[in-house]
């Protein structure tokens, strides 16, 4: 049951079966994958609005954790296909309103607003793998627990827990709910607002009295406030290392026209 | 041995919204006892096994475990006693993995990260789910998961283990294996069960409630062959002790079939 939403929607599962892996990424400590995301993400948002060369350098990253991390690139990308089309909407209005021309590509004058349209989409490519990359090498699990340590507050991690563990049985109870009504009306009779209106409101029930029995199932178990757990991976030197390293190449790409430099290099050479 | 003692006098709960699913409830189940607790659906098993460890506190009349009477002040220390298997694993397992899962009532009782690793690999063994620690709940199969909330409690190695239909979903492999495990765990043992085959073997002791009151109380062999007894409360004779020859109404109509006409 749990799986039919899981397959048909997402495939949000399999980036957990990635995650348990155990490659030179996996094996990091998780404080220091969400660290480098961060900035990477930080880093690549932070460039100017019609900057496309700049970005290009970036692409490096997710190609050496796509390698190193043992991760099928086709399968993360199908999932930032299949989320972009919310930042082409952000971006398509660029084209319309900026529509002053800046740069000629083989004699064709390419406006500013599309420039910044492929500027957008190019950031959200980065940073959407970036984010999906980090969760297959880490687990959801993994980057929560980061996060508390991290000095985030437990409230909030201990929420994005519990909507891991529940998405699946919540959603899956809403198909079946929908599926027993569609299986006894007929000709649209029982479709109208009305039966969807009781049909959420039973959810939200069902909901909260879940809620209630997974609070004692808790409290059977000693529950006193705070959630615990037990952790094996260590921040080590490496860790320490690699981070530095990635903070000074993430710089580096920022601040130096890395494409520039190397077309000027090229073209010395011949 | 008073603390596995677990003694109802008179007990009543009424739902928020008036249903009496208790009037008046009393037993008394003494260390080591292995008790089998049968009735019809609505009867009021989940019910009578919830207040043990006060999930819901009677309305009227009282609930013993050990020496301490169950209030809201005792809770956390009956708690610590009386682990419960609920009716619906969903609701047991709600930590990101298993192994998780596990650890969370070890950890809470204060235990070192050490020994808790330990009380979690041995849980986990003696279910047969070592393999799946690792893994999110919601990616087990519905007997796996069942399998996992009960080392959930066998971790927190309690003086009492309170199950509400453990045999439900499980494969006759599984079932098996959890019958032979409930044999092995020497402490007081209460189940609750459709599966009066499960109860049979697993149980020296049944009782049999009915509209929320114990009508019956003895040992399982006598109470689980009574038939007149069962079939007043919509049960029926274990399928072990049924018989396997095909029924005579049976034989007759399908001969009748057979006939040309
Ligand atoms: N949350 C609730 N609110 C109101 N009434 C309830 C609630 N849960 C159960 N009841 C009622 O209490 C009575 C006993 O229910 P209980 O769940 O204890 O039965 P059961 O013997 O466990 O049945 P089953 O074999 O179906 O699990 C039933 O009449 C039921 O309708
Ligand atoms: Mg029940």
């Amino acid at each position: 049951m749990t799986m039919a939403f899981d397959r048909e929607y997402f495939h949000l599962g399999v980036l957990d079966l990635l995650s348990r892996r155990d490659t030179c990424v996996h094996r990091l400590d998780p404080r220091t994958k969400v660290i480098a995301t961060l900035l990477f993400i930080v880093t690549v948002v932070s460039f100017p609005k019609y900057e496309i060369m700049g970005l290009l350098p970036f692409l490096l990253f997710p190609v050496l954790v796509f390698g190193l991390g043992d991760i099928p690139v086709w399968l993360i990308l199908k999932k930032v296909l299949l989320v972009s089309p919310f930042a082409a909407f952000i971006g398509i209005f660029n084209p319309v309103f900026d529509t002053e021309p800046m740069v000629t590509v083989s004699g064709i004058a390419v406006s500013g607003g599309w420039i910044s349209f492929l500027s957008v989409m190019l950031r959200f490519l980065l940073t959407m793998t970036s984010v999906l990359l980090l969760i297959a090498t880490t687990s959801f699990p993994g980057i929560c627990h980061a996060l508390r340590r991290l000095g985030m507050p437990e409230l909030f991690t201990s929420q994005l827990l519990f909507l891991y563990r529940y998405l699946f049985v919540l959603v899956e109870e809403g198909m079946r709910m929908v599926r027993a009504r569609d299986m006894r009306s007929f000709r649209g009779k029982g479709q109208d607002v009305r039966v969807f209106v009781s049909l959420v409101g039973t959810l939200f029930l069902r909901t909260m009295e879940r809620a209630e029995r997974i609070y004692h199932a808790m409290l059977s178990r000693g529950f006193t406030g705070s959630m615990r757990f037990v952790r094996t991976v260590r921040f080590r030197a490496t860790d320490l290392a690699l981070l530095a390293a990635v903070a000074a190449v993430l710089y580096a790409f920022r601040v130096y026209d890395i494409v520039g430099a190397v077309g000027r290099q090229t073209e010395r050479m011949f | 041995m008073s603390h596995h003692l677990v003694e109802f006098e008179n007990v009543r709960f009424r739902y928020p919204d008036g249903t009496e699913a208790l009037k008046g409830a009393s037993f008394r189940i003494t260390h080591g006892e292995s008790v089998g607790i049968i009735g019809a659906n609505g009867a009021g098993k989940s019910t009578l096994l919830m207040q043990m460890n006060g999930y819901m506190l009677p309305s009227a009349g009282t609930v013993t475990i050990g020496d301490l009477q169950l209030t809201k002040k005792t809770r956390p220390e009956i708690r610590k006693k009386v682990g419960v298997v609920f009716q619906n694993p969903d609701d047991q397992l709600f930590m990101p993995t298993v192994h998780d899962d596990v650890a969370f009532g070890p950890l809470n009782l204060g235990m070192h990260a050490e020994k808790v690793q330990e009380r979690v690999l041995t849980a986990l063994r003696t279910v047969g789910c070592l393999d799946l620690r690792e893994k999110p709940p919601h990616r087990l199969s519905g007997g796996q998961k069942r399998a996992v909330s009960i080392a959930t409690v066998i971790a927190m190695d309690p003086d009492i283990l309170v199950m509400d239909e453990p045999s439900s979903n499980l494969d006759p492999k599984s079932r098996r294996y959890l019958m032979n495990l409930l044999k092995k765990f020497e402490h007081t043992k209460i189940v609750a069960a459709h599966d009066l085959d499960f109860i049979l073997e697993v149980c020296r002791r049944c009782l049999v409630i009915h509209d929320g009151r114990i009508v019956a109380d003895g040992p399982a062999g006598e109470i689980l062959t009574d038939q007149s007894l069962l079939e007043e409360n919509n049960l029926e004779l274990p399928l072990s002790l049924q018989s396997r020859s095909v029924p005579e109404s049976v034989v007759a109509r399908f001969d009748r079939r057979q006939v040309p006409e």
